[in-house]
């Protein structure tokens, strides 16, 4: 979908400024970018819980974060974001890889292309779909949205590899 | 691990880091969250009640990279740390110098009625106990300690709330048994806007 100098560029024109994150191989495709880039930070973190908690905390020390994991990782880590984003009302975003979207080449009959919307949508996430190229404007459209209107959401970015 | 009553008091050990600290943003949870409330509050306190179990260090984390200036000084559990071990190598790979992570190990989930965890000793192979500062040490923290005694921890509380970090130091405290439940302040929504108008203006 993105490419990986396209990815920085849409994350600089909103003025993010870490980004926290556990790859896969699509995701992970924009690191060597987001490692270079001046005005980015890149947080790994070991699972995916961690990412919304660490940047929770990056949010209330000022900074601008997101969140970019695949949706398995949306699917382990419910409880951080459910405290971060509900019970403390941070507005925090996230990117999120939707694996199997594309084609289920590498991972016939994926389970994570079930469940993927149906638990953003428990977790009460406004979420856009980058499915077409076309699309791709939507992820700083929304940003700026959420964070004009001080509230959580998700750009689902469609992903063809497991 | 100390036996359990050879052990340090909780509230014992919180006093004395309430009496040296001075502009450093504290983050309790769980039974130091519930045990800190006790004390005078100071703006940069933030008892991170309700939680996720496990990651206040990550919001720790979090703040100590926001705000590279100040001292970070994250609380939790054995037990917490154990739900989200892989933060003692976020933190270290991500290596804030401004960042202290202090675990108060009681080798049972507290506030839950005292279950032992599955790092006690009594429950692992040969029954050796995990010492927790070592696994920090291996992470890669700057800094790691273990403290068992209160004497020490009153001669070394200052000094690892100066220490170049990330600094990971381990408290032997004795479980709590009774007035164990965790403690929300209340107002959530509310006091994490405080907290982070105080952090960002002050």
């Amino acid at each position: 979908m993105f490419t990986a100098d396209e990815f920085v560029t849409e994350l600089r024109s909103v003025g993010i400024t870490h980004v926290v994150s556990v790859p896969d191989s699509t995701l992970g495709e924009w690191y060597p970018a987001l490692q270079e880039s001046d005005d980015l930070s890149l947080i790994q973190v070991c699972r995916e819980g961690e990412a919304w908690a660490v940047a929770a905390g990056l949010h209330l020390g000022g900074a601008a974060p997101v969140v970019l994991i695949q949706c398995t990782g949306l699917f382990e880590s419910g409880d951080a974001l459910r405290n971060a984003i509900h019970d403390y009302g941070l507005p925090l975003f996230g990117i999120i890889g939707y694996r199997s979207y594309l084609n289920q080449s590498s991972i016939p009959g994926d389970t994570a292309r079930i469940f993927t919307e149906p638990i953003l949508s428990a977790w009460q996430l406004d979420t856009v779909l980058i499915d077409t190229p076309d699309k791709k404007v939507r992820m700083a459209e929304h940003y700026r949205t959420c964070r004009a209107e001080e509230r959580p959401g998700v750009a689902l970015i469609a992903e063809g590899r497991a | 691990m100390n036996e359990p009553n050879s052990r340090m008091d909780l509230v014992s050990t919180l006093r004395i880091l309430h009496e040296v600290r001075t502009d450093e943003v504290i983050i309790t949870s769980m039974g130091s969250g519930r045990e800190w409330q006790q004390f005078k509050q100071h703006p940069l306190d933030f008892v991170h009640v309700p939680s996720s179990m496990g990651q206040t260090q990550s919001w720790g984390l979090g703040v100590a990279l926001a705000q590279p200036t100040r001292r970070v000084v994250a609380c939790c559990g054995d037990g917490s740390l154990l739900m989200n071990l892989g933060s003692l190598v976020t933190i270290a790979n991500a290596a804030p110098p401004n960042f202290t992570l202090l675990v108060f190990d009681n080798g049972v989930y507290e506030v839950t009625g005292g279950q032992s965890t599955p790092a006690s000793t009594a429950k692992r192979l040969m029954g050796r106990s995990i010492n927790l500062a070592s696994l920090a040490e291996e992470c890669g923290f700057r800094h790691t300690e273990r403290i068992t005694t209160l004497d020490k921890w009153r001669s070394r509380a200052d000094i690892l709330l100066n220490l170049l970090g990330p600094v990971c130091a381990v408290l032997d405290v004795a479980p709590q048994t009774e007035d164990y439940s965790v403690r929300s302040p209340g107002r959530p929504k509310e006091r994490v806007r405080e907290f982070a108008e105080t952090l960002q203006t002050t």
